[in-house]
């Protein structure tokens, strides 16, 4: 059975639709990219499946239960955990606090402080130092750490490379397998599409609001996925 | 893989040195009665009350994010709850002001429920009217004077020590005990799990929110604990005052406009800030209070230049300078001894 099962989501900001009849489903164990230009509803979906925005309950289904009605904490708590667009991380609080505030969910798993110190040694180095004082890569490792230190079953990784360096977005995602296991899923959402695709098993390209696209990344063309991604 | 081995802890030698200097201070402060005045007194007790208000607010604005203009509905609410408490049901006023953080406590869960729904600049007006709500309401109360008010009757004061200078001796140390549990309970507070996330609501409540942090429990504890702590300390401030009126007990100006000064000039968002800024706040109004109106703009001069010149008011200009924290709650990191 699927992990996660997202079934005829529609989405809305005020009178603007946003998502139309979204179908998507993630096996445990999997990643997923989810791809598509700027406007396509890409956040508008992380921002869904992470109850940051409130949906009808049973147009999302994790792990059985209908949780699409959920605030963004009580998702938290089932094992769901976001990596935001733009990072969001605690200007007040230094590395190592930001890193700790995943803990708060209660989330008991194998990732402790050493382990997110051991795939992110830099971090280690920089535990003391107040998070805005961190290069933009550097904080991006922030974020993952600090979903991570929640234990999640699911990783909702938003604009993973958006305004990072190419060599500090290569070595995140050489990163990546080692983030991306013990059966842990993920949904990547990216602009840049072979990045994307070249660490995830499957992909659902967005545009407008609908998916235009989906399959395996070797199945399909370029040709295919570019007209799916640009819709030309 | 083997890592050097850094040692962490929170405290520092200034943190240690001025737990010392502390615990010298209120060694001093709690034999007040052997080498004070009557007046001085009555002003250090002031002082302290000003110093648990402005610590309360400070934690409600600065770590929580709730910035309330209408925290004098609660120290007023405690004001009055003691002369009810003492005049109709015969109660002992120190019980009473015991009880006024409890009724304190009680009273804010609704007013929660119904301002929580407010956000931002919304929510401060919205705690602004409920204070007047509140005022208005008890200048209805006729058995309490009305709009006019009441005093502690005779027997009511009596009750705490039969002699005077017992009696100053006696809402002295309460004073004194009452900043001392308020600064006690804010800055355990803040250094419990719950305080972290406090700051990191403050911070970004999206990002919180996503990581688990349920926003609304977390503020809804810390206003719940305010009211009550706030409804307390005016239980003791009308306890010294003697006389209670609607305008005095609900005074944005005396329990809110100042307080607020208070906590800005000495540093929002840290725990030393309100004890400077009390400081402060006291220095110049035991300098300049007569010079009248010319006062209150000299206040508001001097709230301008430190808001433009340290935004983080004055301890934040120190903790950027020197790095110090009295009362430590981040951690440090010390380098292996070689």
């Amino acid at each position: 059975m699927a992990d996660l099962m997202i079934k005829a989501l529609d989405a809305h900001y005020g009178d603007f639709q946003a998502l139309y009849g979204i179908d998507l489903s993630i096996a445990a164990g999997e990643v997923v990219a989810i791809i598509g230009s700027n406007g396509a509803g890409k956040s508008t979906l992380m921002r869904s499946l992470s109850g940051l925005m409130r949906n009808a309950p049973e147009q999302i289904v994790f792990k059985g239960e209908s949780i699409g009605g959920l605030r963004a904490d009580e998702v938290s708590k089932r094992g769901i955990a976001l990596v935001p667009e733009g990072r969001q991380l605690f200007p007040s609080l230094s590395v190592e606090e930001n890193l700790l505030i995943g803990t708060q969910v209660g989330r008991e798993g194998a990732w402790t402080l050493a382990r997110i110190y051991e795939l992110f040694p830099i971090l280690h180095e920089r535990r003391n130092q107040a998070s805005t004082s961190l290069s933009g890569g550097q904080q991006q490792m922030v974020a993952i750490g600090r979903a991570l230190m929640s234990n999640p079953d699911l990783l909702l990784i938003d604009e993973l490379s958006l305004g990072l360096a190419p060599v500090i977005i290569k070595s995140i995602y050489e990163a990546l397998p080692d983030i991306i296991s013990n059966g842990m899923s993920a949904v990547i959402v990216e602009q840049d599409i072979t990045k994307a695709l070249s660490v995830s098993s499957r992909f659902y390209c967005l545009q407008e609001g609908r998916v235009s696209l989906d399959g395996k990344p070797g199945e399909r063309s370029r040709e295919e996925i570019s007209r799916a991604y640009f819709g030309v | 893989m083997s890592r050097p081995s850094h040692t962490v802890h929170r405290s520092s030698p200034a943190s240690r040195a001025a737990a010392i200097f502390g615990l010298i201070v209120l060694a001093i402060l709690a034999t007040a009665p052997l080498w004070a005045g009557r007046a001085d007194m009555r002003l250090m007790s002031e002082l302290f009350l000003y110093l648990a208000l402005a610590s309360l607010w400070n934690l409600l604005a600065g770590y929580a994010g709730l910035v309330s203009v209408g925290q004098q509905a609660y120290v007023g609410f405690g004001g009055y709850v003691l002369f009810a408490l003492t005049i109709f049901l015969d109660i002992h006023p120190i019980l009473a002001i015991g009880l006024a953080a409890i009724l304190g406590a009680a009273i804010s869960v609704p007013v929660a429920l119904l301002i929580f729904r407010l956000r931002g600049a919304y929510f401060a007006i919205g705690t602004w009217v409920i204070a007047e709500v509140f005022r208005l309401g008890f200048a209805q109360v006729q058995a309490l004077g009305g709009g006019s008010g009441t005093s502690l009757p005779v027997q009511v004061v009596r009750s705490i020590a039969s002699g005077r200078t017992m009696r100053e001796w006696t809402t002295y140390w309460m004073a004194l005990g009452l900043v001392v549990a308020v600064l006690a309970i804010v800055y355990l507070f803040l250094r419990s799990r719950r305080g972290l996330a406090l700051t990191a609501i403050r911070d970004n409540e999206l990002a919180a929110g996503s990581l688990g942090i349920d926003i609304w429990r977390s503020q809804f504890i810390v206003y719940v604990v305010t009211g009550a702590l706030a409804a307390c300390t005016g239980a003791l401030i009308f306890l010294q005052k003697l006389r209670i009126t609607p305008d005095a007990a609900f005074s944005v100006n005396d329990w809110t406009a100042f307080v607020i000064f208070i906590v800005v000039i000495g540093g929002i968002g840290t725990i030393e800030g309100p004890i400077i800024g009390t400081l402060i706040y006291f220095a110049l109004r035991e300098t300049l209070a007569d010079l009248g109106t010319t006062y209150l703009i000299i206040l508001g001069v001097v709230a301008i230049i430190v808001m433009l010149k340290a935004p983080n008011g004055l301890w934040g200009l120190v903790r950027a300078r020197w790095g110090v924290e009295l009362f430590p709650l981040s951690y440090r990191v010390a380098a292996p001894k070689k």
